[in-house]
């Protein structure tokens, strides 16, 4: 064993090397202390809820009482005993798929009348927003008055015309495509960011492909499609997530179909006509609120949360692939 | 696509955060909750405020407002809050947040049973005992809502009886003059008094079948067939019960006459239930099953209404129960977790058992009085059609819903099934009603 009193020569080019690495490191903390406030509020606002969601979903938990561990049983008995949890995943996703498709088809379509509008753009966009202000409580009580079966203007309109108009809300199978058509009223929002990406798209792609013979449907898909697709694509997600959500709508048309708007402490009216709007936020609130069995719907919600993580996943996939084939060509 | 993972994961986590934000908050409930014994009565000349929530708004609010200044008289340095507008969801969470108000009010008896077996109410026997209060002051019905599995975490604050409303002039044009007794009278006099338009369509219905609709529950129609929700053993058993049957039955008879589709769009043509366009008052319903509580909306909403009141008709098989119905009412108790749960339990007893306070409350609201004192009190005044309830109220024959820690899990399930039923979409009444057992016993089963 030997020792030595001299630190060993090191090569010259090590100092500057251990001089940026300590420069890196110091950069890594500050960059750390800015993002600190952020990352906290993740972790508060995301992290814990999102594992205290799935340990309560493994609990029965009352919310008064501390929780108590009863393993994988919540979710057996929502693959197996609980017979409402299906009527209301099917209606959610009735309303994912129509809804996200008629929502986006309307915003696209009312967006591009507007932008080729030469005269009152303004006025026109302006109310064609308007509905999207409307409280959701309030314009779905107004949209079950119009398509009131007996004394709404629709049917009263379509009396006249000599068609007998339909229950709307008060038939389960007209109630979802009702809120559907309560949707597409107040989809301002999606229209006007559509909007705004049309009227980005550069004239001149327009004015070339017209001088090279394209008629509008070629126009369309060749040059406003590509050009709007990441807007569209973020339409599409914000309706799947509108549609995954979609409580206070099916809430308030399903009591006043039943005959009263007061569904606060009860929840015999919830779901009007014969369940079919319930929806599975609707019987998630129900679950862990009305029924306390807080653990039942952390049950829900992660899975809830899994389905929609794999929704989200393969339709960016999808769009994505799509929009690589269409730059390709 | 490592970017667009992280975005889809963030999409995705914040809908699950929105969904189920709830769920992350603490489980303690906060405050002392101290179970052990009653606590304190303030002193004479303490001074402190007590919150009160209730669902009451409006000309109700008022009413109660007014009742809760008596209090005064007893304690005039204790001020009391009162918070109107206030449902079971909201009273809930405020206790689970450990917030809870001093006193609760809720409309409904069907949460009481988890509110009492989650301790999210305070046990009142300590109250009682210390206090030498006689239960007894309140009808057996009565004092069966407001206790689960034996535990009394709640006082009736007035209480509601269900009977039969009939528009008198309706019933003069037809030529019928009495109420029906029996529901096979019922029938024929629902026959007799509904109106076709020339389109086929209703005009007037002698009475509604649809289900769950204004007063028209399950549990309304219920205790006029002796039908029972739960066995001996604690568990559903309808499909093993010929009161059930019967009773869903009737109902069907009752919409086949109308035709379904035909009622579905009468039904869908009437005004909400507590507004003014309500189908009694508006002459739409000849008959209805209602609380005495309507007679104050009638009152104030629809003065020259010619109506009577009678006892909810009854099965053949279960006519010895004529007189009698449906009671519930609305509750009042401690939450856990208040400060001074001897001044609440104070308020409680000045609302509930003070005669004067009950019948002052009775009279400004149209609800029954309580307690059999103040059900004889001189001091009542109301309507005449409001005797027939009073008369409910002290027959002996009240029934009530049973307390449950499934909210009302089980009154949604067969509300669901009578819907369905009477659409013709359940072809085998007792399979059917096997499967409204397995839901409630599953729902049972959690507790």
């Amino acid at each position: 064993m030997t020792a030595t009193l001299h630190r060993p020569d090191t090569d010259s080019a090590a100092a500057p090397a251990r001089g940026l690495g300590r420069v890196r490191s110091r950069r890594r903390w500050v960059v750390l202390g800015f993002m600190a406030p952020a990352l906290l509020g993740f972790l508060i606002f995301f992290g814990y809820p999102l594992i205290a969601t799935v340990y309560f979903s493994l609990t029965r938990y009352d919310l008064i009482n501390p929780p108590e561990w009863i393993g994988f049983d919540n979710y057996v008995r929502m693959f197996t005993s609980e017979p409402l949890i299906g009527t209301a995943a099917y209606n959610t996703l009735w309303l994912v798929i129509v809804l996200t498709v008629c929502r986006v088809i309307f915003a696209l379509g009312t967006a591009s009348v507007i932008s080729r509008l030469r005269r009152g753009l303004g006025l026109i966009r302006t109310l064609c927003y308007l509905p999207a202000l409307a409280p959701p409580a309030a314009a779905t009580l107004v949209f079950v008055f119009v398509l009131n079966p007996e004394f709404g203007p629709v049917n009263r309109f379509l009396r006249w015309l000599g068609i007998d108009g339909g229950l709307w809300f008060n038939d389960p199978a007209m109630s979802k495509p009702s809120l559907t058509l309560l949707v597409l009223w107040g989809s301002g929002e999606l229209m006007i960011i559509i909007l705004a990406a049309l009227l980005d798209v550069p004239q001149e792609q327009y004015e070339s492909a017209s001088l090279d013979g394209a008629g509008p449907a070629r126009r369309f898909w060749h040059i406003t499609l590509p050009s709007i697709s990441p807007v569209l694509m973020f339409g599409i997600v914000n309706s799947m997530i509108f549609a995954l959500q979609f409580f206070t709508q099916a809430v308030v048309a399903g009591s006043a179909a039943a005959g009263t708007a007061d569904v606060a402490g009860n929840t015999k009216f919830i779901g009007a006509p014969q369940n079919s709007t319930l929806t599975y936020p609707v019987w998630l609130y129900v679950q862990g609120f009305r029924y306390s069995n807080m653990g039942y719907a952390a049950a829900m919600a992660v899975l809830l949360f899994v389905v929609s993580f794999a929704f989200t996943a393969i339709l960016v996939r999808q769009l994505r692939r799509a929009s690589h084939v269409e730059e390709g060509a | 696509m490592r970017k667009t993972s992280m975005r889809v994961l963030l999409c995705s986590v914040a809908l699950l955060v929105a969904s189920c934000s709830g769920a992350a908050g603490n489980g303690g409930g906060g405050g002392s909750g101290d179970n052990s014994g009653a606590g304190a009565a303030p002193a004479k000349d303490a001074t402190l405020t007590l919150e009160v929530y209730s669902k009451f708004t409006d000309r109700e609010e008022r009413e109660l407002n007014k009742v809760l200044d008596t209090f005064k008289k007893k304690y005039p340095n204790i001020t009391v809050h009162h918070t109107g507008n206030q449902d079971d969801d909201k009273l809930t969470q405020s206790i689970q947040a450990g917030n809870p108000p001093d006193v609760a009010i809720s409309f409904y008896t069907d949460n009481l049973g988890n509110w009492c077996k989650s301790g999210a109410f305070q046990d009142l026997k300590p109250y009682i005992d210390r206090d030498k209060i006689d239960v007894n002051q309140i009808p057996e019905a009565v004092r069966e809502y407001t206790t689960f599995e034996g535990k009394r975490c709640a006082m009736p604050l007035l209480a509601d009886a269900f009977g039969l409303y009939y528009n008198k002039d309706l019933f003069a044009a037809a030529g019928i003059s009495a109420p029906p007794k029996t529901t096979d009278e019922l029938f024929e006099d629902a026959k007799k008094l509904t109106k076709f338009g020339p389109d086929g369509s209703i005009e007037v219905a002698g009475f509604s079948a649809s289900m769950p609709f204004y007063g028209n529950l399950a549990e309304v129609w219920a205790p006029m067939f002796g039908a029972k929700y739960l066995g001996p053993d604690g568990k559903s058993g309808l499909a093993g019960s010929p009161q059930w049957k019967e009773m869903f039955e009737f109902q069907k008879k009752l919409v086949d006459f109308y035709g379904a589709d035909k009622l579905e769009k009468f039904k869908a043509g009437l005004g909400d239930e507590y507004s003014p366009d309500n189908a009694f008052h508006k002459g739409k319903l000849a008959m209805a099953l209602d609380g005495e509580f309507r007679t104050a909306f009638i009152a104030d909403t629809a003065k020259g209404l010619n109506y009577g009141t009678a006892p909810s008709p009854m099965s053949p098989n279960n006519s010895k129960m004529y007189g009698g119905g449906l009671v519930t009412g609305t509750i009042i108790a401690i939450p856990k977790g208040v400060k001074n749960p001897g001044a609440s339990w104070e308020l409680i007893k000045h609302l509930t058992l003070d005669t004067d306070s009950l019948v002052a409350f009775s009279n400004g609201i149209n609800n029954l009085p309580s307690t059999i004192d103040s059900l004889k009190s001189p001091n009542l005044k109301h309507e005449a059609q409001f005797q027939t309830f009073l008369d409910i109220y002290g027959s002996g024959k009240l029934v009530t819903k049973p307390s449950t820690a499934i909210g009302d899990a089980h009154l949604k399930a067969v509300n669901d099934f009578a819907e369905q039923w009477v659409a013709g979409k359940i072809p085998d009444l007792e399979a059917g009603l096997k499967k409204v057992d397995d839901q409630i016993n599953d729902a049972l089963a959690q507790k």
